[in-house]
């Protein structure tokens, strides 16, 4: 095992992956807002730190992560992980407990992923999307639960065709998943109770 | 509806300070050591790490210490500590069959490679107290035996040579196991979740239900294939390596009961089994959990479900004594609300009923009869 | 639930696993077992005191404890036992880990400390002959005195015979 997964995990596991959780459940209970963070982790090149802190504070033996395939394929993510957080990678969407986006800018099937069941909803994948960032972008207009009338939120890059897959995803409430958007300096989070309103980028 | 009262904090503190007193008794006697109830009381420290589905005697033993010997309560300790612990991972499954046996009995054949080993066992005494227990006499060094050089093949391996017993064999995927600790139940269970379940499930309640099967509530002939006492090793598979280690060691208890079955129209007519697993020196819940499986496997072999026993929602619901106190004792607590509401009723429906007593008739349901009745 | 992906190797098939992962898997295996007293004993007399760095832990938690229906079938949860690992660091060397069951951190960071020392090319001989063979030896004795404890309880029966023929 190379040494570097054995770097760059929190300095102080307790209040780093506490302070984090914290912040995940104010943006989840807020959607659509923009948190700033600092840098908490340090992981393995590929992973944003944002999206590996994450992943420690979330994670463990009980939840199996997706990684989009070049993520997958980096041994030191992998190991990173593994060391860290002790989460098993997995191959399979649907059985994913979280999953890591690096690569917003392919085609997304939201479908794909672990959508959970009428009587258990809560056993879907939640998305961790690696953006740049947070702003400039296409705007993005969202209402629901948690929000405030409106909010404007334009995470770069998105995948292509993401408003419609959203669309869907809203449509099988109280099925589907749930996404947080991880930019290196700051977090926000779509539920799937969330509706985009306009048409972004039209 | 639920009113706070409150009043009760200084009470509490020194109820609980009393207890604390009660607890150390006498402080004139020497306070007991962690170490004397593992070492002493082996057999009640195994049965809380059973029941609170905790491998570790230390905090057992100081469980049992803080609940001043209430067992129930050790249990309860036990599982509040595991509830405050990351989980690191899963142990490969335990190789029962690679065991450092302590103690190993059949009673369906006399000569078994391996021998009959009694060990440490309380069958055979005379049940007559021992007064020289009282005082602290010089116990004898065991006597040391030559080992012998056969492995103590399972009972279950020599009987399924001829396909008079059925087979437990691993399907080609391991990874979707059951843990009812991270899941809800839901009706009907794997087998995977009720033996998880009974390995926790309470002693006396698994024991109960084995002995009415029996008696004759769901008889299923059975017979104590093998039991076996001893330690087995547990090896992980470390993330960081990639390959499984030995962690350590813990002492089981398993028992396999041999049932007779008639056979159905797709399997002819053989042995099935009931399996028991549970940690420490427990033969009595291990013997209990092997009678209660097999009674509860009657849905998938083809069996009527008639009794207690067989009936997977009551057994598995409420053999869980943590859950069990609970609810019962929460009926300790204030009802005060609760109960004024039950007064009040009572006092309109005794006022309806004597107004009806006095015009004689009675046929009519009043309205406070129809409300108790709801 | 998904179990720790183990494509590469396939726990439990030991053969499948390098001469020096073989030799590794067999320390931490004895390091595991070994009471402290003992370890700690045979370190000393190595003489070896390695400045080391933590990396991780001690860290106290549970490992969930599998078995299998009828010894050999299904897998099932049994209940889990209380477990502490470690990883650390020689300074300028090689990293050691340690998962053993129980809550003695000082026991656990004494074995991945003597793993550590272990990966070190130069020193692999030296601890494994000088802490490993011996700890293994005295765990052999143990249980050779259990098991002969164990056989004297051994039934021998004889068979009375009746009658005539």
């Amino acid at each position: 095992m190379v040494h570097a997964a054995y770097e760059g995990g929190f300095a102080n596991s307790v209040l780093g992956s506490q302070g984090l959780f914290r912040t995940l459940m104010d943006a989840m209970a807020r959607p659509g807002t923009v948190h700033p963070v600092t840098t908490l982790a340090s992981p393995p090149a590929g992973l944003n730190s944002t999206a590996g802190a994450i992943l420690l504070s979330l994670c463990d033996a009980d939840t199996s992560v997706w990684l989009t395939p070049d993520l997958a394929r980096n041994s030191e993510v992998r190991e990173w992980l593994g060391f860290h957080a002790g989460a098993p990678v997995t191959g399979d969407k649907a059985a994913a407990d979280f999953a890591v986006i690096a690569d917003p800018c392919r085609l997304l099937d939201l479908g794909a992923f672990a959508l959970g069941t009428q009587e258990y909803p809560d056993r879907s994948t939640t998305l961790i999307i690696a953006v740049e960032a947070l702003t400039g972008g296409d705007l993005m207009e969202l209402e629901g639960p948690g929000i405030d009338g409106r909010i404007g939120i334009a995470p770069k890059p998105l995948p292509p065709g993401f408003t419609a897959q959203w669309a869907a995803n809203r449509a099988r409430f109280p099925r589907g998943i749930d996404l947080i958007f991880a930019a290196p300096d700051a977090i926000a989070c779509m539920p799937r109770s969330s509706r985009i309103i306009n048409q972004p980028g039209v | 509806m639920y009113v706070a009262v409150k009043g009760g904090e200084a009470a509490i503190a020194n109820a609980h300070r009393l207890l604390a007193s009660r607890r150390r008794g006498d402080a004139s006697v020497p306070a007991l050591t962690l170490e004397q109830i593992a070492g002493q009381l082996a057999l009640g420290v195994d049965r809380v790490m059973g029941e609170g589905s905790l491998y570790d005697p230390e905090l057992a033993a100081l469980a049992i210490k803080q609940s001043r010997g209430d067992l129930i309560e050790a249990v309860f300790l036990l599982r509040a500590y595991r509830t405050t612990l990351p989980r690191f991972g899963y142990s490969e499954p335990v190789d029962t069959g690679a065991m450092v046996i302590e103690r190993r009995v059949s009673a369906v054949f006399k000569d078994l490679p391996g021998g009959q080993l009694l060990g440490p066992t309380f069958d055979y005494t005379h049940r007559l107290l021992d007064p020289e227990l009282a005082g602290d006499h010089p116990v004898a060094e065991p006597v040391r035996g030559e080992a012998p050089s056969e492995k103590a093949l399972r009972v279950s391996d020599i009987l399924a040579g001829d396909g008079l017993i059925e087979e437990n064999l691993p399907s080609e995927e391991d990874s979707d196991v059951a843990d009812i600790t991270r899941t809800a139940l839901e009706f009907p269970l794997g087998r995977d979740a009720r033996l998880q379940a009974l390995a926790r499930g309470d002693e006396g309640f698994l024991l109960a239900l084995g002995y009415s099967t029996q008696r004759g509530y769901a008889r299923s002939h059975p017979f104590a294939g093998e039991i076996r006492i001893g330690e087995v090793a547990v090896e992980m598979v470390l993330p960081e390596l990639g390959f499984a280690v030995c962690i350590g060691r813990v002492r089981l208890t398993e028992c396999q009961m041999v049932n007779q079955f008639k056979g159905s129209a797709k399997v002819p007519p053989q042995f099935t089994t009931g399996y028991g697993l549970v940690f420490g020196q427990a033969e009595r819940k291990a013997m209990a959990m092997a009678l209660c499986d097999r009674a509860l496997r009657a849905a998938e072999l083809g069996e009527d479900i008639t009794a207690p026993a067989q009936d997977e929602e009551f057994v598995i619901s409420h053999s869980d004594n943590v859950q069990a106190t609970g609810f019962v004792e929460h009926l300790k607590l204030p009802h005060y609300v609760d109960f004024q509401a039950e007064l009040d009723l009572v006092r309109r429906m005794r006022a309806e009923h004597a107004a009806a007593q006095a015009t004689g008739r009675q046929d009519i349901a009043t309205d406070a009869s129809r409300e108790a009745a709801e | 639930m998904q179990q720790p992906s183990s494509e590469l190797h396939g726990p439990g098939h030991p053969e499948a696993l390098s001469p020096a992962a073989r030799m590794r898997q067999r320390r931490l295996s004895v390091l595991a077992q070994a009471p402290l007293p003992r370890m700690a004993a045979l370190w000393r007399k190595t003489g070896l005191d390695p400045d080391i760095e933590i990396l991780r832990g001690p860290e106290n938690g549970l490992v969930a404890l599998r078995g299998r229906i009828g010894g050999t079938g299904q897998p099932f949860q049994v209940g889990e036992a209380s477990a502490t690992r470690v990883t650390v660091r020689i300074i300028g060397g090689a990293v050691g880990h340690a998962m053993i069951t129980g809550r003695d951190n000082a026991r656990a960071q004494l074995a991945a400390t003597l793993d550590a020392l272990a990966e070190d090319p130069a020193l692999t001989d030296r601890i494994e002959q000088e802490v490993i063979a011996p700890l293994e030896a005295e765990a052999a004795a143990r249980d050779a005195a259990l098991g002969a404890e164990v056989a004297a309880t051994r039934v021998n029966f004889f068979t009375l015979v009746r009658g005539d023929d």
